[in-house]
């Protein structure tokens, strides 16, 4: 359709829900359909807007999870005494009609462009959009080198866990921080300094550093990699509360 | 991302002191007040003449508005509040704002 | 017209009939909600004054500590239309602190650590509806939600209640705070749903 994107001013527009999958316990990818969706860089997010038959409104921004070029897809995390999440990831159904507006962000975007190596931290849910930059490099055959290092409360916690698990040519290192499963070799604390060491690419090889995840761990995990040598602006950032894991 | 008022209550417990998000979580808000993409344009600092990009500042929504400050110096450099559709902006913290 | 999201409603828990003002839920949750990080002012440095009056007075940790104190038991209202029922607090009423004071000021202008501040009529600090709170729940007030001390105003919007407030000045005339410069409500009655100015 000609002449449907709008520079600038973002309008709400209606999306319907055409799936739901659940990826942990607390935490459901939702695939949303939305007629003059304009695509999306990786890293972007949305607004989403609930509005109740008695006309009260609720908006929430989400990471988009899905790669530009694929069906728009939200993963969301349960908070239990949130008021939005229960409800997306709990009442939802394929039907249902919500508003979304974006997609939104220019500072926490990947292209290959912009070349490597790339260094991705997630904490916890902060994964959602650190894996749209990892399906954008797969999907444009990007051989920029990538690892990522995650961090979750337990296995059972881990989003994405087959599809990382699969990725050949990225390394995955998850850190559990709060259960491991019996024989679990790998980290079993939350990131340090000492961690940190140990995973990030060297300073001098001139990495990109994409860091997501609740506050306290994007400015723990930001602050270290400066201290090993990251410049600042080589280090994007993007917190999400103060959920601890 | 999840707004402040959809997470857990923090514990009193300082290492897990409600901190703030940042300027990502606004870029609607501020596509909505600005007319364009506002999360890589640079903020210099009233206060402290910190510069720094706007996806990177410190953001506190505590419900009755939107407040932005200075990480340096805490600083606020905006704030926000939408009432009954109209949105009242406040910049005077900043001393420049330029995309 | 946006269209409706099947099932979606605002949290909201059943309270005992004409408990909670209108447009209030009740929550069991004790929201942590601030415009800015969280001091940490040693209780070294810690001071309340009062300014305005005919003398300024100023009370160290040691001295607001040693004034009498009561617990109170009471119903808390947030504009963000949260409710808190029976929450526990202990504190310094205002008519202590503001009895030691001459002034002939009608309103006040808190302010907290942080820069954060709110008005008030000095008429709604008295006769034992006001608090500098430094216990909540049987314990030490939290930074979080306001320690060491922060006012407690719990017949208006929680919004009054200024966590980390190191004072009050006396003024002649009723001056916007923080969120009251916004388009907030001067007063903040929630029985009459005072939210905006205008209401």
């Amino acid at each position: 359709m000609e002449g449907t994107a709008v520079r600038g001013r973002l309008t709400w527009q209606t999306a319907t829900v055409g799936s739901v999958t659940d990826e942990t316990p607390k935490v459901r990818t939702l695939v949303l359909e939305v007629p003059d969706w304009p695509g999306h860089r990786a890293g972007q997010h949305v607004d989403i807007r609930l509005t109740a038959d008695d006309g009260y409104q609720a908006e929430r921004a989400y990471s988009i999870a899905s790669a530009p070029g694929e069906p728009l897809a939200l993963t969301v995390e349960r908070l239990d005494d949130g008021e939005v999440s229960p409800y997306l990831t709990e009442d939802v159904q394929p039907g249902d009609q919500l508003e979304v507006r974006g997609p939104i962000g220019g500072y926490f975007v990947w292209e290959p462009a912009f070349g490597g190596p790339l260094l991705l931290m997630a904490g916890g849910s902060g994964v959602v959009p650190l894996r749209s930059i990892l399906r954008r490099r797969s999907s444009a055959g990007s051989a920029v080198p990538v690892r990522m290092l995650y961090s979750s409360r337990s296995l059972e916690d881990v989003i994405y866990r087959s599809e990382l698990d699969g990725l050949r040519d990225a390394e995955v290192i998850h850190a559990l921080t709060r259960s491991q499963p019996p024989g679990w070799t790998g980290y079993a604390r939350r990131v340090d300094a000492q961690m940190l060491a140990e995973v990030a690419w060297p300073a001098d090889s001139k990495p990109l550093a994409y860091v997501c995840g609740p506050t306290s761990f994007v400015e723990a995990v930001a602050a270290g990699l400066v201290g090993l040598g990251y410049p600042a602006v080589r280090v994007r950032t993007e917190r999400f509360g103060a959920t601890g894991q | 991302m999840g707004t402040p008022e959809d997470r857990d209550v923090a514990p009193d417990d300082p290492a897990l002191d409600y901190a703030a998000l940042d300027g990502n979580a606004i870029g609607g808000l501020l596509i909505e007040v600005f007319g364009t993409e506002m999360t890589t344009a640079t903020g210099i600092c009233g206060s402290c003449g910190a510069v720094s990009q706007v996806a990177e500042l410190a953001v506190y929504q505590p419900g009755l508005g939107t407040v932005v400050r200075c990480r340096s110096c805490d600083a606020v450099l905006m704030t926000f509040v939408r009432i009954h559709d109209v949105t009242c902006v406040d910049l005077q913290g900043l001393a420049s704002l330029a995309e | 017209m946006s269209p409706i999201s099947r099932g979606f409603h605002r949290k909201r828990q059943e309270a005992p009939a004409g408990r909670v003002p209108p447009g209030q839920y009740v929550t069991a949750d004790f929201p942590v909600l601030s415009a800015g990080p969280t001091p940490h002012t040693p209780l070294s440095e810690w001071s309340f004054s009062i300014a305005g009056g005919r003398e300024p007075r100023m009370w160290s940790w040691e001295q607001f500590r040693s004034l009498p104190s009561q617990t109170l038991t009471t119903d808390i209202h947030c504009v963000t239309r949260w409710s808190k029922l029976d929450t526990m607090w202990e504190g310094v009423s205002l008519d202590v602190l503001l009895g030691a004071v001459e002034y002939d000021a009608g309103y006040v202008l808190a302010f907290s650590d942080g820069g954060y501040t709110t008005n008030l009529p000095v008429a709604d600090l008295l006769g034992g509806k006001a608090w500098v709170a430094f216990g909540y729940g049987g314990s030490p007030l939290g930074a979080e939600h306001g320690g060491p001390a922060r006012l407690l105003v719990p017949h208006l919007y929680f919004w009054k209640s200024a966590k980390w407030v190191r004072g009050l000045r006396l003024t002649d005339t009723d001056m916007p705070g923080f969120w009251e410069n916004y388009g907030y409500h001067m007063y903040g009655d929630p029985w009459k749903e005072q939210r905006y100015a205008g209401d």
